[in-house]
Order: structure tokens, then sequence, then C-alpha cells
């Protein structure tokens, strides 16, 4: 029997979920030598509008590319919050944004909030990066690819000459993750 | 960590549109970019200079039908990309390729319509409008992708197929695929098949561009090497000028349906996925639909189901004989689809409605799921 893992990311158009998509299933796909899709829904808008992308990584044939029973979701606004939560499996993992997913839903999943986008600019002095951030915080709590993977799968996507901030967004992340689990272990 | 193999690629439905038309000798390109198939045209804008090529942006969708039927006569292998209202534009000039037998592949990445429609979202509603989309008694042929690298694969088939029959292509795709991001691995340059029209063997002055040969596929001049002719819309006869007489317009339009017809299976390509005779279920799908159908197909027979699949890869000329044959015992069809039906009506011509067809769709922009397929099966 071979493993489904489900990974929506969720916001606005213009966060860069897509990329952080793309990113998540080439390190998977290329470097872990996983099966992996990404595929995505937006609106025509070139920003704003509700934005999502997805990510299926399997050890085996992907027939349906798109997420039904998700195991860890992203949201980094409140409506997409709202719109996708009804798919989260029961002991999956709800990422949001502290500062702009006020109201988040009940369930028996596990709820991570961190203030993501606020991290990006005072941290790293760049709100642009959160997404590579968000990035980071996903591959600490699902451990279904290594950090050297996805090291690389980076350098290969982003605009020449962003490699190192947005590696450093993905250290970032992946610190916040960490102070959260020791937080609530 | 495993070290990543040079020709395994992490890429998208359109790029592998369009570097599968570059390995099927594509020379040029005329095209109007229209979500959800702008990635091919923009591939293609650096991609075919790379090779010698041209890419041209044209004003609207009619003058790139146009280009491409200019460059193809000009002996360029010719690609357009579109979507929904730029395939309504592109009709007519379809009809021409058709009538004056000219090879080109028209791409349309089906978004939801009718109009400008649901411009970022998924449908598969223009199956009809490929068949019949253009006026008159016409041949066509329309190959439907399940996956990146199926849609490497059948552009090239829809390059060798409109090379071989003399006949324009449409490689009808959809956003989900198109826009999908997935492994591949791209064969190596010498292990792909390539067919390229037959030219004229005999003396520009003995040259019939329509003649009535055996083949039923008149071979084809190039223009600018000495072989002048007359290209027409216009019923014509062997020499490609127009003629009103009716044994000659029913010779040569018998021919021109008969070439696509008579070849329907070296044409016609299904794929069977646990047909056989303790089959209760069968689902016919096609494009994207097949992923979700596909994943419907296995939980299902997880729990002891005999169902199975048959997956459309041509779509038109329509696989009835193929469905014919997959039907074996079935007890009942189902029909995912995301439009109003417009396939599963051609199922209950194929099948003369001997058991019962059941249509799922959907036209909201967003796919079938695979457990809406999966009440379908368990619940009838």
């Amino acid at each position: 029997m071979s493993f489904r893992y489900e990974i929506r990311l969720s916001g606005s158009g213009g966060q860069g979920l897509i990329l952080v998509g793309k990113v998540l299933a080439e390190a998977a796909a290329i470097y872990e030598g996983l099966n992996a899709t990404q595929s995505q829904s937006y609106g025509p808008e070139a920003r704003g509008g509700a934005s999502r992308s997805e990510v299926i990584i399997s050890d085996g044939d992907i027939d349906y590319p798109k997420a039904e029973n998700i195991d860890i979701l992203l949201a980094l606004t409140q409506e997409a919050c709202d719109k996708y939560i009804a798919d989260l499996n029961e002991n999956g993992t709800l990422i949001v944004d502290s500062q702009l997913v006020t109201h988040v839903p009940e369930g028996n999943f596990r709820v991570i909030q961190i203030p993501i986008i606020q991290s990006a600019s005072e941290r790293l002095g760049k709100f642009i990066v959160a997404n590579i951030i968000a990035l980071g915080i996903i591959v600490k709590i699902s451990n279904i690819v290594s950090l050297e993977s996805v090291q690389h799968a980076i350098k290969a996507r982003v605009p020449k000459g962003t490699e190192e901030i947005n590696l450093k967004a993905l250290a970032e992340g992946i610190n916040l993750a960490e102070e959260w689990l020791n937080k609530n272990s | 960590m495993s070290e990543p193999k040079k020709n395994i690629k992490m890429i998208q439905g359109n790029t592998a549109c369009a570097e599968a038309a570059i390995a099927a000798g594509c020379t040029f390109f005329a095209g109007y970019p229209i979500t959800p198939s702008t990635e091919i045209a923009e591939v293609l804008s650096y991609r075919l200079p790379m090779v010698g090529g041209n890419f041209i942006q044209m004003e609207d969708e009619i003058a790139s039908m146009g280009a491409i039927i200019g460059a193809s006569l000009g002996g360029a292998k010719a690609m357009t990309a579109t979507s929904g209202p730029g395939f309504s534009l592109k009709q007519e000039n379809l009809g021409f390729a058709a009538m004056a037998e000219i090879p080109c592949v028209v791409v349309n990445v089906q978004r939801g319509g009718p109009s400008t429609g649901l411009p970022t979202h998924v449908a598969q509603a223009d199956v009809m409008q490929a068949r019949w989309g253009t006026h008159g008694d016409h041949p066509i042929i329309a190959l439907c992708p399940t996956s990146v690298s199926d849609t490497y694969r059948l552009t090239l088939r829809a390059f060798n197929l409109s090379e071989k029959y003399r006949t324009p292509v449409i490689l009808l795709t959809d956003e989900l695929i198109g826009h999908l991001t997935e492994k591949i691995e791209l064969p190596e340059p010498g292990s792909i098949e390539i067919i390229n029209r037959q030219k004229p063997t005999v003396s520009p002055e003995k040259y019939l561009p329509y003649e009535s040969t055996a083949s039923l596929v008149p071979p084809m001049a190039n223009f600018g090497e000495g072989y002048r002719y007359h290209v027409t819309g216009l019923v014509h006869d062997e020499t490609g000028f127009p003629t009103n007489d009716s044994d000659k317009a029913a010779l040569m339009l018998a021919r021109l349906n008969d070439k696509i017809e008579k070849n329907r299976d070296d044409i016609v390509e299904v794929e069977e996925i646990h047909i056989d005779y303790e089959m209760e279920t069968l689902i016919i799908a096609y494009g994207s639909s097949a992923r979700s159908a596909n994943r419907a197909m296995i939980t299902a027979r997880e729990e002891g189901h005999k169902v199975g699949l048959l997956v459309l890869k041509t779509i038109w000329p329509f696989p009835e004989k193929e469905i014919q044959q997959a039907m074996r015992n079935a007890k009942k069809i189902i029909v995912p689809e995301l439009n109003l039906g417009q396939i599963a009506h051609e199922v209950e011509w194929a099948t003369n409605r001997r058991i019962p067809i059941i249509k799922l769709n959907r036209i909201n922009g967003e796919s079938i799921k695979p457990s809406e397929i999966h009440k379908v099966i368990t619940q009838g």
C-alpha cells in the first residue's frame, strides 16, 4: 500500500503560494525520487482573490491530482481558512498566519498559529518572502521531504539573485516551527 | 537525497506540449495568448528561435489560424494554441484547413464557458465544438491527454497524424492537465517516431495537388519550390481549382471524409484498465476526468466492486467500436465529464442504449471528485 500525502496552500493571489507548491513538489519528485503533483486554482486577478495551490506526494502513482483529504492546510487569509477547512483530515494540521486568521475553526485537527507575514517583515525585512517562511514551517511539520532537497529545489526555482534571502527565509520558517513545537510538546 | 536524472523534469502540461512540438519538428507558432493556454505561447516564444523556428504573436486568434495555414503551405510544421473564446474564432479557418487539406495542430486548453466563461477554471465542454464547430461535413481528429507525459506523447502524435493525413488535428486538453505540474521522463531525441508529409515525386507540370490517390492522401508540395497550385475553401477538382460539377464535388468530398474514416483504426486510441468479462460497471472517461475515474475505480475495486475504465485518448473520430468491445457483460456505464453530457450522448448512440448510461456532470469550474464517481459505482 503506497502512501498519499496531501498539502493545500491557500491565501490570496500574489502571495507566492503556487511557487511554494512547485518547490515542494520538485523537492519530492526530483530530489527524493517520489512522485508528486502540483495543481492550482486561482481567479483572473493578478493580485488578490482566492488562490490555492495543492501538492500531492506519494511513493506510488498519483491518479487524482487534487486534494480531497488534506494532511496539511496552510491558510494565509481568513477567507481561505473558512473556505477550505472542510477538506482537512481530522488528524491533519492547520497552519495559519496568526494575525490574518483570527477566527480559527474548531475541530480535532492540530492548529499551528504563527505570525508568518510579520516575521518576514521584521526578521528578514521583506514581507514578500513570507511564502518561503511558510514553506520552512511545512517542511519541519510534515517531515515529508528533507531540508536538503528543498534547498536544492529553491535554488533551482527562485529568480537569480534571490537565492540567499529565500534560503534564509526557509531557515527562519524551520526555526519558527521548532519554537512552536518546543512550546507545545 | 538522490542525484536527479537529467531527462526527468517537473513541468506543467502546457510546457510539455510546447517541448513536444519542438521534438516533433514544429518550426512555426502563431498565437494570441489566452488563459489557460498562455504558457504554450510563452515557452515557444523563446524555444522556437533556439531551434531556428519562428514565433509570432498575431493580432487575434483568427489571424493566428490563418498564419499557421500559410506556414504549413510553405512546408513548416505549424501550431497554434488557444482556449474557449479563441477556439470559437478559429473555427472558420479550421474548416478551411480541413477543406484545403493543410496539416496543422490546434491546441485547445479547455476552460469554463460559454463565452468568456470561467477563464482560469477547468472544463471539457468544447468536445462537440471540436467535432462540429466549423460548418459542413468535414473530417477532424481530436486527442485528449490525461497527464503531463501524455500531453507530450499526444502532441507528438497530433503532428504525426496531421502530416500523415494532411489534416488539422486538435489537441483537446483542459486547464487541469495544462496547469498540472508533474514528473515526466523526456524521451531521447533519436527514439521519437516522426512522420513527415509525403512530397510529390512527379514534375511540377504533372502535379495534381488533390489527386484521388489509392492512399486517399495526395502528396503535398511546399509553396516556393516550383509547384504552383491553387488553394481554396471552395469545392475543387484534382487541380485545386473550384468546380460546381456535382460528380467532382461528390468525389472530392467523399475522399476528404474517407481518408479519416477509413483509417480510423490507425487514428483511434483508447486505454483499457481492468476491463474483463467479470466487470459489472464500465467507466468511460477522457482528459482530466479520467484521473478522477481511475482513483474511484481503484478504491471501488479494493472494496470488491467489479469495475473497469476505458480512457478515450482519441475522441474524434469517435471510438464507438472500442466502446462496444469494452462493454463485455457490463450492467451499467458511467460517463463522468466536465460538461452536461456531450460524450455521454455519443456513448448512448454507440451502445444503442442497451444498458443504462449514467451521466456524471459538473460545469462549475471544479473537477469531479473521485468520491462522487465512487458513489455512483457503489450505489447505482
